[in-house]
């Protein structure tokens, strides 16, 4: 489903070549559950970011579903991500004026799907994760747990077959982590890809397979 | 949810930020309004003031030195009636009425007095060749306010000021009121002059001016007794007061190269000086609009789509595209020009309302046509400025936006 071939990303930093990965090369077959471990500073989030075709390589090829994500167009690239995507940030990423029920409608906004077929998704997302009694709260008055659900909603509206998460967990208390875990080993089950960067050892061994990324390099 | 609830939403979860740009343009609209409004009911005030002044141009012989503006007829010389035809035949804008005289002295009762011929209105019109062509093709009217200030009198009387009249038979007379109680004469009686008698059909009311001591005929009579052909001493113009600060009488000059061509110069220069300052403080205002208020909305985006980035990265996350993000900034650019609009324009009216007769001492109406004016002109503002922020926007490197945070 996602192939990674060659990939190098260098950055300029204060006119110095800065190497984030180096020759980065696997694949991540259709149902697959990949965590992604390694230190800070070691490029798993570049890695993502060039998976989700939001962040160009210097070198080499990202393929998803056999088409080159970087020969398409910015807003092609956008297309794959609006219909086959959805990302989970460590800081939520929540629109700090909407309501969880508006957050979660997003993308189903972004899809052309009217007013009434968006709300119904979205009270049955919500629902699911628990929330249905703060469909009208805005993120500052959810709890940080409640706050990764309203997120984690908002990944499936768009119903993606690949869900990139960064750093999941790195926000949450235990209890709500083994929420969280749950719910990417429910969406897995589902048939969904499942990519996950984290330093968190327990999230990684939820995972069926873990890359160690080590300066820029993967290693098994 | 639609696109305008994520725009509106964001408006109100960040509107203290939003209040110096939307005041900028606020106060732009408003005094640009305010301005135009009480310019436009000044312009008409000072119209209606020339219009009641009378003639406000004179066409006289070359030779001809004006001592008084009211009398600039009573001299000897004279030129071809035919200067008439070529002012009627033309296409000048602003000829609103025009009066050929020719006067001659005239002593009835042992008393000397001005018999003055003109040429009713009537006699223009009948005249074949001059029909559907030329200066009585065109609209009449110098665009004067209509209502209970205008005089919509159709009598004989309106000769006093609109320098014409509609009808007047050829042993028909008009006495000044001087004259008339010199004589001793009121409409209805008869008249002895030149061996002929003339009917009295209307005594004019007092004017100040030389008039009160003229009696009118027609301008052929006149003319028959003068033995001088068909020729004239004056020609009486109303010109419409924009026409002729926009050249009119330059423009008469080059038509009858031949004559001397005059003007209340004084009231005409005051209002060509009061709506050059008008448009100038017009156009001041409109550049200092556009500048101040484009620059704090542009500056105000700007700041916006920075404080945005991470919103921004996460929406091109999701799948949003560049014109979606355009349309986010844009949407709220054009709601932004809307309000500044509406509100520039009822601040402005307002503000015109009430303080145009303290300062122009006239009476200042509301002009729903400025409203469309003060949105149109807001709202391009609004997106011109906000057109580079939102496309900067469109095109941020999702990418540096999410992985900064």
């Amino acid at each position: 489903m996602l192939s990674i071939e060659a990939v190098t990303k260098q950055y300029n930093h204060r006119s110095q070549s800065v190497t984030g990965l180096h020759e980065v090369t696997f694949d991540i077959p259709k149902g697959d559950f990949v965590s992604i471990v390694g230190p800070s500073g070691s490029g798993k989030s570049t890695l993502l970011l060039i998976l989700g075709g939001m962040l160009f390589p210097s070198t080499g090829r990202v393929l998803f579903n056999g088409q080159s994500l970087y020969d398409l167009t910015p807003d092609q690239r956008s297309q794959i991500r609006k219909k086959e995507m959805g990302f989970v940030f460590q800081t939520f990423n929540l629109m700090p004026y909407l309501t969880a029920l508006e957050n979660v409608q997003i993308p189903l906004l972004l899809a052309g799907i009217e007013g009434d077929e968006q709300k119904r998704k979205a009270i049955s997302l919500l629902e699911r994760l628990g929330l249905s009694d703060r469909l009208n709260h805005v993120p500052s008055e959810l709890s940080v747990g409640q706050q990764q659900r309203v997120a984690l909603a908002r990944v499936l509206a768009n119903d993606p077959t690949v869900i990139l998460a960064d750093e999941p967990t790195g926000n949450l208390d235990p209890d709500t982590s083994e929420h969280v875990m749950n719910f990417f080993d429910e969406i897995n089950q589902e048939g969904r890809t499942v990519v996950m960067v984290t330093h968190d050892p327990n999230a990684a061994r939820r995972a069926k397979r873990t890359l160690k990324l080590i300066d820029g390099t993967i290693g098994l | 949810m639609r696109i305008r609830t994520l725009v509106w939403r964001e408006i109100f979860q960040r509107k203290n930020q939003l209040v110096t740009s939307f005041l900028a343009i606020l106060i732009g609209i408003t005094a640009i309004v305010s301005i135009k409004n009480i310019t436009f009911y000044s312009e008409k005030a000072v119209a209606r003031e020339l219009d009641a002044l009378g003639a406000n141009i004179l066409i006289l012989p070359k030779s001809v030195t004006v001592q008084n503006y009211y009398s600039a007829d009573m001299h000897e010389e004279v030129f071809p009636e035919e200067y008439v035809d070529r002012l009627v035949l033309s296409d000048l804008q602003g000829l609103d009425n025009l009066s050929p005289k020719l006067t001659i002295p005239v002593s009835i009762k042992g008393r000397d007095f001005a018999l003055t011929g003109i040429l009713p209105k009537n006699e223009f019109q009948s005249k074949a060749m001059w029909k559907g062509a030329g200066i009585f093709s065109q609209p009449a009217g110098c665009g004067v306010v209509v209502g209970s200030l205008t005089d919509n009198s159709p009598s004989k009387e309106t000769l006093v000021r609109k320098r014409v009249i509609e009808t007047l038979g050829e042993y028909e007379v008009l006495v000044g009121s001087d004259a008339a109680s010199i004589l001793e004469i009121k409409q209805g009686d008869t008249l002895q002059m030149f061996d002929k008698t003339f009917s009295v059909v209307s005594i004019l009311p007092q004017t100040g001016t030389v008039d009160d001591s003229r009696i009118f005929t027609h301008l052929h009579t006149v003319q028959g007794v003068a033995g001088k052909g068909s020729v004239v001493n004056a020609i009486e113009i109303v010109g419409c007061c924009n026409a002729i600060s926009q050249g009119l009488v330059q423009k008469i000059n080059t038509l009858l190269p031949e004559a001397k061509v005059v003007t209340i110069t004084q009231v005409v220069e005051t209002q060509i000086k009061t709506n050059k300052m008008m448009s100038q403080l017009s156009l001041l205002f409109l550049i200092i609009i556009v500048l101040v208020g484009g620059i704090s909305i542009a500056n105000y985006m700007y700041a916006n789509v920075f404080e945005r980035r991470k919103e921004i990265g996460t929406l091109m996350a999701m799948g949003a595209g560049s014109s979606f993000i355009l349309r986010i900034f844009l949407l709220k650019a054009l709601l932004l020009g809307v309000c500044g609009g509406i509100g520039g324009y009822i601040a402005g009216t307002i503000l015109a309302v009430t303080l145009g007769p303290k300062l122009a001492q006239i009476p200042v109406l509301p002009m729903p046509m400025l409203m469309v004016w003060a949105i149109a002109l807001s709202t391009v503002i609004a997106l011109a400025a906000s057109y580079f922020p939102a496309r900067h926007a469109a095109y941020l490197d999702p990418s540096a936006t999410i992985l900064e945070v």
